[in-house]
């Protein structure tokens, strides 16, 4: 118990003073969401969202490398494009699915599979 | 810094002219519509401008934009091959009947691919490990649309489908990978990061650790864009389901684009200025990261599954899709053994591959434009009845095995004596010459259905004048590279330099 307590006094006094740590800790947790819903779920939609959140999580790695670490602006001029590009591949990802929708009446993509392994 | 960019604006022009010819062919298709010939003259015209404008810059050894792209002549090798597929592709999409009898105009088709040329010829320049990542979703975009154009087919629509998903996917590791390279060095550039990356090696601990995991996740991008196992799994199923042109374009030209890129990664970022000089034309990659067996593994990974699995298919077109994977295989045993002779091997073979593989893919598309079947059990006993494109196929299907007197057999041989020149690889090459065996046995197949099995139908296929001085023009530098290649050796040899090495 005072163990716990203590670890958690760390964890306390560590958590308000916002440092890189901080951000990696995020990144690599929405990395690791991301991964986890492109693995287990099989709606394409909630793939795409998967897909979303892995890389918004190397866009928190950038703007918070590029900020904490002094270093030039490559990493938040970066982010940007890749936001432009993350939301064109969403343009197109949903429109592939809408097409898919009216042609299987499902976006389910176990579901869809005329081509076989 | 504006005139910096103005200075430079000329070298880009091969990407200029092609981004140009995409918005004309838009243009001009509002204006005429439901012509499929006219966009196709302006693409053909664009791309002949752009090809041209490439060789102009043969000799420059420089990067432009502050270090984003590179005009060397690897580059402008890798230009011209893409730029020279996709002349090929636009030819073979003129007669394709899968895109044609569709009410639909051909504008849009032409314009995208544009698109996906532009894209790919950006990959084989780009220098900066955001330059690639644009470059890399520029032509992925571009597929996508491109492998579900079909749209009413289901097969095309599920094509598009899972190559969105599987690329989005391994363009986000890529781009994870990436931003946890640029922490460590705190720059995109390739040169600047080579530079940082021996301190942050030598510095130990995590930093080697985090190393390790940004570069193997990048590997996921490349790895995705050659088809290497395991990043594969798109590959059959886009290549079955897209339109074929499509297929054959993204089988040569998307896997040259990402080869490019790879190289240029790998050897510009890795290589150990201080231990470049000592074995001739080979170079060494940094301490504390063997890149040699991560893609080792790769690559006996890649042709193994590649080739076992193709002996299953029934598909024509998956069959093909499982070579291409086969391919890269092959391919990647020159980027393992990391010298220039290994990199020529690969631009030699690739050159190879762009005739032998755009003509099998050619040869099946013509045959299903006829009998509406891609299957290789709708193959028996179609030699008599199609004796020129079936012979064609023949020679592609052995010049794709390795077998003499074809180019393809002269690639390997390249391939394989790179690996053993240098020590410590003759296994990785007795495992390339043992998939090799494998190879034969799945073509041979499709060989043995054509010609030694028999059908009712005898009613022969004909091809139009155009169709067969197409095959033709396929057929002939298979045959004449498998005897005559000095030359084009020699222009490989010529075209392994890459900027920021020495």
């Amino acid at each position: 118990m005072g163990a716990l307590e203590h670890v958690w006094g760390e964890f306390a006094s560590w958590l308000p003073h916002v440092q890189l740590a901080h951000f990696l800790i995020v990144s690599a947790l929405l990395f690791a969401f991301g991964l986890y819903a492109i693995i287990t779920r099989r709606n394409a939609i909630l793939l795409l969202m998967g897909v979303e959140l892995v890389l918004n999580a190397a866009n928190l790695n950038l703007v918070a490398f590029s900020h904490y670490k002094m270093l030039s602006l490559d990493g938040q001029a970066a982010a940007i494009f890749v936001i432009i590009l993350a939301a064109a591949e969403a343009a197109i990802a949903l429109a592939i699915v809408l097409n898919i929708f009216h042609r299987f009446q499902t976006v389910n993509v176990d579901e869809i599979s005329s081509l076989k392994e | 810094m504006a005139e910096q960019i103005l200075n430079d604006l000329p070298r880009l022009l091969p990407e200029v002219t092609l981004t140009a010819t995409m918005l004309l062919v838009i243009i001009v298709d509002l204006l005429t519509k439901r012509s499929a010939v006219i966009p196709a003259m302006i693409a053909l015209l664009g791309l002949a401008a752009s090809g041209a404008l490439a060789i102009g810059q043969w000799g420059v050894h420089t990067t432009v934009f502050s270090g984003m792209l590179a005009v060397d002549p690897f580059a402008v090798f890798f230009k011209l091959l893409i730029a020279g597929c996709a002349v090929l592709v636009v030819l073979f999409s003129l007669g394709s009947s899968e895109l044609n009898n569709r009410e639909r105009p051909l504008g849009e088709y032409f314009a995208l691919l544009m698109g996906l040329t532009l894209g790919m010829m950006l990959m084989a320049g780009a220098n900066n490990l955001l330059m690639m990542y644009l470059a890399l979703e520029l032509s992925s975009i571009s597929s996508y649309i491109l492998a579900g154009y079909t749209r009413e087919a289901a097969d095309s629509s599920e094509a598009s489908l899972k190559y969105v998903i599987y690329g989005a996917f391994s363009s986000g590791l890529m781009l994870y990978g990436i931003s946890i390279l640029y922490g460590l060095t705190g720059s995109l550039d390739l040169a600047v990061i080579n530079q940082t990356l021996p301190s942050v090696v030598a510095g130990g601990g995590t930093a080697v650790y985090a190393l390790a995991i940004a570069g193997i996740l990048a590997c996921a991008g490349f790895g995705y864009k050659i088809s290497a196992v395991p990043f594969h799994f798109w590959t059959p199923d886009v290549y079955e389901g897209a339109p074929i042109t499509i297929t054959a374009f993204l089988s040569v030209a998307s896997k040259a684009g990402g080869f490019a890129m790879l190289i240029r990664f790998l050897k510009v970022t890795f290589i150990d200025p201080a231990a470049v000089a000592i074995p001739a034309g080979a170079w060494a990659t940094l301490q504390g990261f063997d890149w040699h067996y991560i893609i080792a593994a790769l690559a006996v990974m890649t042709m193994t599954v590649g080739n076992v699995v193709a002996i299953w298919q029934t598909n024509m077109k998956r069959l093909l899709a499982y070579s291409s994977i086969a391919h890269a295989g092959y391919l990647l045993m020159g980027v393992v053994v990391m010298s220039n002779e290994g990199l020529a091997a690969i631009m030699l073979y690739f050159v190879i591959y762009l005739f032998m593989n755009l003509g099998a893919f050619y040869v099946v598309m013509l045959i299903a434009n006829r009998t509406g079947s891609e299957d290789i059990e709708d193959y028996r006993g179609i030699g008599p009845r199609a004796p020129f494109v079936t012979v064609s196929l023949s020679i592609f299907l052995i010049s794709l095995t390795g077998l003499p007197p074809t180019a393809g057999f002269i690639g390997k041989l390249y391939l394989f004596a790179a690996v053993l020149n240098t020590q410590g690889w003759v296994w990785l090459a007795v495992v390339g010459a043992l998939n090799s065996v494998i190879a034969l046995y799945y073509y041979a197949r499709v060989l043995k259905n054509m010609y030694l099995e028999k059908s009712e139908l005898t009613a022969p296929l004909t091809f139009s004048r155009p169709q067969r001085a197409l095959v033709l023009l396929l057929v002939a530098p298979v045959l004449l590279l498998g005897i005559y290649f000095a030359p084009l050796a020699q222009l490989a040899q010529a075209s392994v330099k890459i900027f920021g090495t020495p």
